[in-house]
């Protein structure tokens, strides 16, 4: 059936519905533009007779602020008019690789200290060449010159505006390393200054992956095998095929895919499926015997991460010691965006929108199976609706899907997952256990430490693991936040157990330091309890030679009134974390009423070194202490008998603005290297409500999510 | 033949009636701004209103808004002059931007209804909306901001 005929609209042309195709990115329409009247200095902004600054992101938007926080440090070096100035996402090129890893790609909490270099000197290139081409016209020497908000003056205060010298400009020749600009003259960078993809994200403009249009576009949904490892060995679609709507069902590599009109047609077909599966090696797979042969596995050493002193001699020496072990489960990263993917497939070319993290990656395995050489594939990054990591999949696992539906669709494609085929569709966080064991001496000085972790490594098999594994028989990402723990103890051993499990893991926001601060910061609690000394003062004494650590740590305790009483039934916990190139400390206030944790206040303090809007800091910390809370509070996967047993918001929870606490956030001032941000906010959430919790209950939590009747 | 408003514009689809309005607006008239979170009114993303009442529309068929009108996020304000649009870019509170237009759907209702809302009203009116990016605290700044606008402006 025609997708004309089925739907009739009695719309005029003008109304404003079933209007357009929406091809963000640089697209076919985009580079149909003429070339001329634009300034293109270098790769990263394109300056227009109209005035418009446009600056080349080669970081994905996924909400921690990139199209503003990286236009911001080329605007500050260009002297741009800052109300002129825009983002366009960059095609996939060599030129817009990370500096630091080598691909195109956004993770790691790095865009902008990646990008700090990179976007100034663009910027301070294209003053150059304006300035150059201003004190030409003029005939004086470009030292007599100066630029303001958007145009170049000389001695006189004539003035030619940056959208007037566009092709003067575009003559000159590109500097090459120019003097970047006093920081003590900055206007923009340091300042809150507002995003600029805010109002397209009130008024439905906003363009992501789902969002995209194509003339003749259908979609699919595909019914996955429903066990990791299963495989199909027959499906029957003889409901599905006289559906309306439905125009193909073909078996893809990863399932069948049914392909429709429109996305409702596809999913009711796709419901009606019947597939028999070989449910293959993992049908018995349950995740609680999983944690036990865990808890087995702990027993034994592991490889060393690292080993100072002797811990187990002094653990034997030790006055009071204390044994815990610690258990996080599986994590969805959970985007509100589900996974989907659109493919325009032709003979010689293929076209890719999605919300890509991994743009080198994703272009590189969708040319592989298109059959064509990269240069003809293009993948358009949309904004992302969540990414968290999760769209930066080493096999492209949605992207690859979608170019094989695509092969048989015989028109553009759309592949929507549904909000239960993206929580069943693996790469998550991987569950870890993580056992300690320390001991104080009659002082109550920590004088031993031993952790053990037990996990699926996450960079085996990815494009990091030559860089992130070369020479250790560890993954770093398994250990990472305990490899470097931070407290004055003398022995100390660190050591990994890499679990091979057929459940696809991936790096989630805040990566292994979204379990390992829970387990380290509660047991320094633990410990502190043990010497009998107070949570704050304790770590105080162990971090006298970590002043940034401490930095945070005294920001939050006194901003929180550590020392302040709280009403009766009230409690307070704190927990410091390094991770990511910033400094992080939390202190949680919760009740517990009837079993149920409610957790009133969070005050966080954040050293990220120098930073570019501290706006964007402000709301990356209070989101990143959410999305902590609401893994401490709500989360787990869970596998019975291979099935997950988790589908939606219902059973899988996302903290609600009623569950919501008040949180606060004091950034630390100094001038240090530029950390990361992302990330940064979600470690400290965990250990700190789990801590407040003891003070309030005297229990300890020592698995996540939080349950009281677990607590011992 | 299902006959209904649109953001002021009569629209008449021959459509499955069992249809989820979601899809309906999303596909077929092209208004791309609704959004779709968990197809079970979860997560409040594809927020719409019918006859000025907050409707998830992802559970909504189609044939419920036969002869009503229905509002989308395109249709909230015809250029961001809308309070509480005003009061998001006040307080920067969008970080995805996913979720918000249903997030603004549900609180345009909220403060029609309460004009000065408490922090308890907004818990209540927006605990159906998730935010994964974690814009909570901002979301309930801009509320209270938005009612001081329309207080001080003047019911609109």
């Amino acid at each position: 059936m025609e997708r004309r005929e089925f739907i009739k609209l009695s719309v005029s042309a003008s109304g404003g519905l079933l209007l357009g195709f929406y091809l963000p990115g640089v697209s076919k329409l985009a580079s149909a533009q003429p070339s001329a009247n634009v300034f293109t200095p270098n790769a990263f902004v394109r300056i227009g007779t109209d005035e418009r600054v446009t600056v080349i992101v080669n970081h994905s938007e996924m909400g921690q602020g990139v199209y503003t926080s990286l236009p911001m440090l080329l605007a500050e070096e260009l002297d741009a008019d800052w109300t002129k100035v825009g983002f366009e996402p960059a095609p996939v090129d060599p030129k817009y690789n990370h500096p630091a890893f080598g691909m195109q790609m956004t993770g790691g909490s790095s865009s902008v200290w990646s990008g700090l270099e990179q976007f100034r000197q663009a910027g301070a290139a294209a003053r150059a060449m304006l300035t150059a081409a201003a004190a030409q016209q003029w005939n004086v020497d470009t030292t007599a010159c100066r630029t303001e908000s958007g145009a170049v003056f000389d001695g006189s205060n004539r003035k030619l505006t940056y959208g007037q010298l566009v092709d003067a400009a575009a003559k000159q020749t590109p500097p090459g390393h120019v003097q970047l600009k006093d920081p003590k003259t900055f206007k923009l960078i340091g300042k809150p200054i507002k995003r600029l993809d805010t109002p397209e994200k009130l008024d439905g403009k906003a363009v992501f992956g789902i969002d995209v249009k194509l003339p003749g576009m259908v979609t699919a949904v595909i019914a996955r095998p429903p066990i990791f490892g299963a495989t199909m060995k027959s499906f029957d679609d003889s409901r599905a095929r006289s559906m309306p709507g439905v125009r193909k069902i073909v078996a893809v590599p990863s399932g069948v895919a049914v392909i429709a009109d429109s996305f409702w047609q596809a999913k009711m077909a796709r419901d009606t499926l019947r597939v028999d599966w070989d449910e293959g090696s993992m049908r018995d797979f349950n995740t609680s015997q999983m944690m036990a042969d865990f808890r087995e596995r702990a027993k034994s050493p592991g490889k060393t991460v690292r080993n100072e002193g002797d811990a187990a001699a002094a653990l034997a020496n030790a006055t009071r010691k204390i044994e815990a072990v610690y258990e996080v489960p599986y994590l969805s990263h959970l985007m509100m965006e589900p996974l989907n993917c659109t493919v325009d497939l032709r003979p010689d070319s293929c076209e890719i929108w999605t919300g890509s993290q991994f743009q080198t990656v994703d272009r590189a395995n969708a040319a592989k199976i298109a059959g064509l050489p990269n240069e003809k594939v293009q993948l358009h990054t949309t904004l992302l609706g969540g990414g968290f990591g999760r769209r930066a999949n080493p096999q492209s696992d949605f992207v690859v899907e979608a170019v094989h539906v695509a092969k048989a669709a015989g028109a553009p494609v759309k592949v929507i997952w549904t909000r239960e085929d993206d929580m069943a569709g693996g790469w998550y966080r991987p569950a870890f256990l993580h056992a300690i064991e320390g001991g104080v001496d009659a002082a109550g000085n920590p004088v031993s430490w031993r952790s053990r972790l037990v996990g699926q490594s996450i960079m085996a098999g990815t494009p990091f693991e030559g860089m992130m594994m070369k020479g250790k028989e560890y993954d770093p990402a398994s250990v990472e936040g305990v490899d470097d723990l931070p407290y004055a103890i003398p022995n100390l051993a660190v050591e990994s157990h890499r679990a091979d499990i057929n459940v696809p893991v991936q790096w989630l926001r805040s990566v292994g330091h979204s379990h390992t601060a829970f387990a380290t910061e509660c047991f320094v609690d633990e410990l502190a309890g043990l010497a009998g000394k107070d949570p704050y003062q304790f770590r105080r004494g162990l971090l006298m030679k970590q002043p940034r650590h401490l930095g945070v740590l005294d920001l939050a305790a006194q901003k929180a009134g550590w020392d302040q009483p709280l009403p009766k039934g009230m409690g307070r916990g704190i927990a410091v974390h390094f991770a990511f190139g910033s400094y992080s400390a939390h202190v949680a206030e919760v009740s517990v009423t009837d079993g149920k944790v409610r957790v009133h206040r969070l005050v966080c303090a954040i050293d990220c070194g120098q930073y570019v809007n501290p706006g964007i800091i402000a709301a990356q910390t209070e989101g990143g202490a959410i999305f902590g809370a609401s893994a401490a509070l709500f989360q787990e996967l869970t596998f019975e008998s291979g099935r997950l047993q988790q589908t939606n918001f219902h059973t899988f929870p996302v903290m609600r603005i009623n569950e919501c606490p008040e949180i606060q956030t004091h950034i630390v001032e100094n001038n240090e290297k530029s950390g990361g941000i992302g990330e940064p906010g979600v470690p400290c959430a965990a250990p700190a409500i789990a801590n407040a919790v003891f003070a309030v209950t005297g229990k300890r939590i020592r698995r996540l999510p939080i349950r009281l009747t677990e607590a011992v | 033949m299902i006959g209904f408003s649109v953001n002021g514009k009569r629209v008449d689809l021959d459509v499955d009636p069992s249809t989820p309005l979601l899809w309906v607006i999303r596909e077929q008239l092209g208004l791309t701004g609704t959004k779709y979170g968990c197809g079970m009114a979860q997560c409040g993303a594809c927020t719409v209103h019918i006859d000025g009442e907050a409707v998830r529309s992802c559970v909504a068929p189609v044939s419920r808004a036969t002869g009503k009108a229905v509002t989308t996020i395109e249709g909230l304000s015809p250029n961001l002059s809308h309070p509480l649009q005003r009061a998001w870019i006040e307080e920067d509170v969008p970080q995805c931007g996913y979720c918000q237009s249903g997030q603004l759907m549900s609180a345009a209702v909220l403060l029609r209804e309460k004009p000065t809302p408490t922090d308890e009203d907004i818990d209540q009116a927006m605990t159906g909306n998730i935010c994964r990016c974690g814009t909570y605290p901002r979301i309930r700044r801009a509320i209270h901001r938005a009612a001081e606008m329309v207080a001080k402006e003047g019911a609109r």
